[in-house]
């Protein structure tokens, strides 16, 4: 009890150093850090498969992201005293988020007393689906429609980030080139790190159905293996325009839908599952799902087209 | 007061300091950050109300925990355009910041 | 309200389906495909709409569907009334024109292939499906999923060019748009923590007047007001919408911005019906007004015609606010309610096809003569007389003048206010129109002017593509064939007017 209110006072400490610090590299450290501690709090309250996907999306690639873009804006003009807010702002702004805040203490203190919930109704359906793991029953069955939507959200993201490069890039491999020293630290751990994450990776999206887990979290470690196999130059981007890719892409989202239409013929409704089949469908689902999701996030992470294949 | 609803009041003052953050600075870059801490906050209410919702044998509600993995992946899409859109603006105009419009 | 699913509700997958489909074949073919794609998905893509439709109106009832066979509240629903039906109509139809007319613009010469047209093939369809998942959504979280979805569809049309100008305002929009995602998350928490579902039929049977409710209601709707750039939340449209390609100004003007809006008619109209608050509605009609007068007096100071036709949109979208004090009457089903329901979604749709005309035909006119600079488009007028004449027909409807559906919306708005007593919109109506003929006339009496030197195009401008821009400027026109009276398929669903008997 008293751990948690430390908590989060200390993840309120990280957010104020995020938010006010004058640096922006020294503030994306604090974000890190600030994700890292949610990460805690998730785990405090009993959602560790939540605490898996903050940790390792929320904190880890998000944070790799900024760090690497804020390395990359890093010239004195970008923050140049003139353009801070008057104090007159400043002011106005905190008596405006203190009002907030104070609506959204008194909101959160007036939540009824029985809270309502659907974990009655989850838990008695999930026999149906065969699944042990709630989140995943809701994430692949329940609202199986949010989780197909998002992966087109997520493949639109990347096709927007793509849609930035110059056009003479097209068509090109994405991020620099990187030649990291083959017998230097970087390489070794890579070499060392990236086949037992990939393994984790798969175990941690393979036991997803039973216990805390899944494909976003899987999918996550994967990228993240891919990003430090790219960054000790083990491996190297491939060409946005290879079939391939895009293939390997899409794949997730056209096996979801597949299987959705397959349920209009099998069990009466789009993306319904028939019991018998039910876990295995959704395994189905999951496989291409993940892969899919590995590749876009990685990709993210990489960024648009930046130079045309060696011949 | 419980564990959770430690956690309720902590996200609603994390609400409060991104949104201070978010009008404060100038930048985008900062604003993203803000964003995600702000992000961070409703994400962390979600899971107080999972939590509150325990029943059935389960920590928490897993209805809302699903609702935030989902939110989680679409922040990271989020954040991952509008980094893509500051460099870019960077490379052509050689500034990070919105101000040279109007 | 049936509680089950009903006949025909699979076509309401289908509108999302079959766009979903579109775009992943696009990407993965690529090249000279994704274009082909597009043009075999429109067609399917109108028949799907057009059947909904015809089932709405054949069943006078909702069309609903659970997908994957789970009930709310743990599933999710999709629904159609007779509003999503009339909005599916009309997305199709303008993304049908849209297609067509971009086919001019988007090639792909050769097989290799090109960033711009793969992007904007590929984008088309995903705004088409995020369009209609909002339109047909019958949960909150999963209308969040549409709006992000929307978004992500949107935001990389405006920086297409690639230059910095569109790149900032892709930037903003983004900015704008993440900011409303944030506080409309923030309310669907609240929702769900207080009434343990955010399926908007349950929600409406639970809801109550509460502070956790207002709490909601204003966070959901304050964070849709700035993705729908509801004045003050303007300042990122103008830049974005004129910086985008003509064909995507036109998608993002004329459907892109008013998604949020009719989220806005669902929180109101659908979750809240035993709660009418018309101060809170007063409040959301001044700003309406604001937009109205801001807007159309800002376009007529601008220089540049697609900023005009941006600033026009600003104070289009004002009008589709005024609807809210006018509709939500005190007395439920009041009879005057309905007509400013009908007059404020056809102010939508026809606004839809007028701002789309308007833009295309900007596109057109910049195409010929490598600029849009207004005090220079001296000549257009007989280079180019079928887009001049298309968009002096948007304009048409844009100022309320017959025969236009334009003047139908407005004429029913002016009548709802009069006879309900609310006159203070009845003057922002007609000072309205008077600035919007303003703008409009301005535009025309440039284009109509004799040039000091004859005029000479840069390029050709195919027809053809003049074409679509004048049928879809006379969708605007057609729309005000509609008579003066509330339309029977929008009110098929309505809530509060069952409540009220008056069927």
């Amino acid at each position: 009890m008293a751990f948690d209110i430390g908590l989060a006072i200390l993840v309120l400490g990280v957010a104020v150093w995020t938010i006010a610090g004058r640096d922006a590299f020294a503030a994306v450290v604090g974000f890190v850090a600030y994700g890292l501690l949610l990460a805690l709090v998730w785990v405090r309250l009993a959602a560790p498969d939540v605490a898996l996907t903050e940790a390792a999306l929320g904190s880890g690639l998000t944070g790799g992201l900024l760090l690497a873009a804020s390395t990359r804006l890093r010239r004195p003009e970008t923050t140049a005293p003139g353009e801070e807010s008057a104090a007159p702002l400043r002011f106005a702004a905190a008596i405006v988020c203190a009002l907030v805040t104070a609506g959204l203490v008194a909101i959160v203190l007036l939540l009824p007393e029985p809270p309502p919930t659907l974990a009655p109704q989850a838990a008695a359906n999930m026999a149906a689906t065969g699944l042990g793991n709630p989140v995943t029953a809701v994430l692949m069955a329940y609202r199986a429609i949010d989780t197909l939507l998002e992966t087109v959200v997520l493949l639109l993201a990347l096709l927007g980030v793509w849609s930035l490069a110059p056009d003479r890039f097209w068509g090109g491999l994405p991020g620099q080139r990187h030649h990291a020293d083959p017998e230097g630290v970087l390489t070794f751990a890579a070499q060392l790190l990236v086949p037992v994450g990939v393994l984790v990776g798969i175990h941690i999206f393979w036991v997803g159905s039973i216990a805390p887990g899944g494909e976003f979290q899987g999918a996550t470690i994967l990228a993240a293996m891919w990003i430090l196999a790219a960054m000790a130059g083990l491996v190297d981007a491939p060409a946005v325009s290879r079939r391939w890719l895009r293939s390997m892409l899409v794949a997730g989202p056209v096996v979801f839908l597949a299987i959705g239409l397959i349920g209009f013929a099998i069990a009466g409704a789009f993306l319904a599952y028939p019991d018998s089949l039910a876990k295995l469908l959704i395994v189905l689902i999951e496989v291409p799902v993940t892969l899919s999701i590995a590749a876009t996030l990685a990709l993210l992470v990489a960024g648009p087209p930046a130079r045309m294949p060696q011949q | 007061m419980s564990g959770s609803t430690a956690y309720g009041l902590c996200s609603a003052a994390l609400v409060g300091l991104g949104l201070f953050g978010l009008i404060v600075h100038p930048e985008p870059l900062r604003k993203t950050l803000a964003f995600n801490v702000i992000g961070g906050g409703v994400f962390l209410l979600f899971g107080v109300v999972a939590r509150r919702g325990a029943a059935a044998g389960f920590g928490g509600d897993p209805v809302p925990q699903a609702l935030v993995i989902t939110g989680l992946v679409v922040a990271f899409a989020a954040t991952a355009l509008t980094v893509g859109l500051l460099l870019r603006l960077f490379q052509e105009a050689g500034r990070a910041n919105l101000r040279s419009d109007e | 309200m049936p509680n089950s699913a009903t006949a025909g509700g699979f076509l309401l997958v289908l509108a999302i389906v079959l766009p979903v489909t579109g775009v992943l074949l696009s990407l993965v073919l690529g090249g000279r495909h994704a274009e082909r794609v597009v043009l075999i998905l429109m067609p399917a893509g109108l028949a799907v709409a057009l059947a909904i439709a015809i089932e709405v109106w054949r069943s006078h009832n909702v069309l609903q569907y659970f997908v994957g066979n789970w009930d709310p509240p743990l599933g999710v629903a999709f629904r159609a009334d007779g509003l999503s039906a009339a909005m599916l109509v009309a997305t199709a139809l303008l993304v049908c024109g849209i297609g067509l007319f971009a086919r001019g613009q988007f090639t792909s010469p050769g097989q290799a292939e090109r960033r711009a047209p793969l992007v904007f093939w590929t984008l088309l369809p995903a705004v088409w499906g995020a369009l209609n998942a909002v339109f047909i959504g019958g949960d909150l979280f999963n209308l969040y999923v549409a709006l992000e979805l929307l978004t992500f569809a949107a935001v990389p049309l405006v920086s297409l060019d690639g230059r910095a100008e569109t790149i900032a305002a892709a930037l903003r929009y983004l900015l704008f748009a993440l900011f409303g995602s944030i506080l409309y998350l923030l309310a669907a928490v609240l929702f769900y923590g207080a009434y343990g579902t955010l399926d908007i039929v349950l929600l409406s049977g639970r809801i109550r007047a509460e502070p956790v409710a207002w709490a909601a209601i204003s966070l959901m709707t304050a964070g849709l007001l700035a993705k729908a750039a509801l004045y003050p939340f303007h300042l990122w449209l103008p830049p974005a919408h004129a910086g985008a390609p003509a064909p995507a100004s036109a998608i993002l003007s004329g459907l892109v911005v008013k998604a949020p809006f009719f989220l806005v008619i669902r929180l109101w109209f659908d979750i809240m019906p035993r709660m009418p608050e018309p101060a809170a509605a007063q409040v959301l009609g001044i700003l309406g007004g604001a937009a109205i007068l801001f807007g159309s007096i800002v376009a007529l100071r601008q220089a540049r015609l697609k900023l005009l036709i941006a600033y026009s949109t600003v104070a289009q979208i004002g009008y589709l606010f005024l609807m809210l004090p006018l509709a939500l009457t005190p007395e439920i089903g009041h009879p005057w309610s309905t007509f400013a329901w009908t007059g404020g979604i056809l102010q939508a749709i026809s606004h839809a096809f007028a701002k789309a005309a308007m833009f295309m035909a900007a596109g057109l006119i910049a195409e010929g003569i490598g600029h849009d600079r207004i005090t220079d488009l001296a000549g257009i007028g007989r280079a180019l007389p079928m887009t001049v004449f298309a968009f002096a027909l948007g304009g048409v409807s844009l100022m309320g003048l017959p025969p236009s559906g334009g003047f139908i919306a407005k004429a029913m708005l002016l009548t709802a206010a009069v006879a309900e007593g609310q006159w203070w919109w009845a003057v922002i109506v007609l000072i309205g129109g008077l600035l919007a003929g303003g703008y409009v006339f301005l535009v025309l009496a440039r284009a109509l002017a004799d040039p000091i030197e004859p005029l000479r195009l840069l390029t050709t401008i195919p027809p053809s593509r003049q074409a679509v821009v004048l049928v879809l400027a006379l969708c605007a026109v057609v729309l005000g064939i509609v008579p003066l009276r509330p339309s029977e398929l929008l009110q098929i669903g309505r809530p509060d007017i069952a409540v009220a008997g008056f069927r």
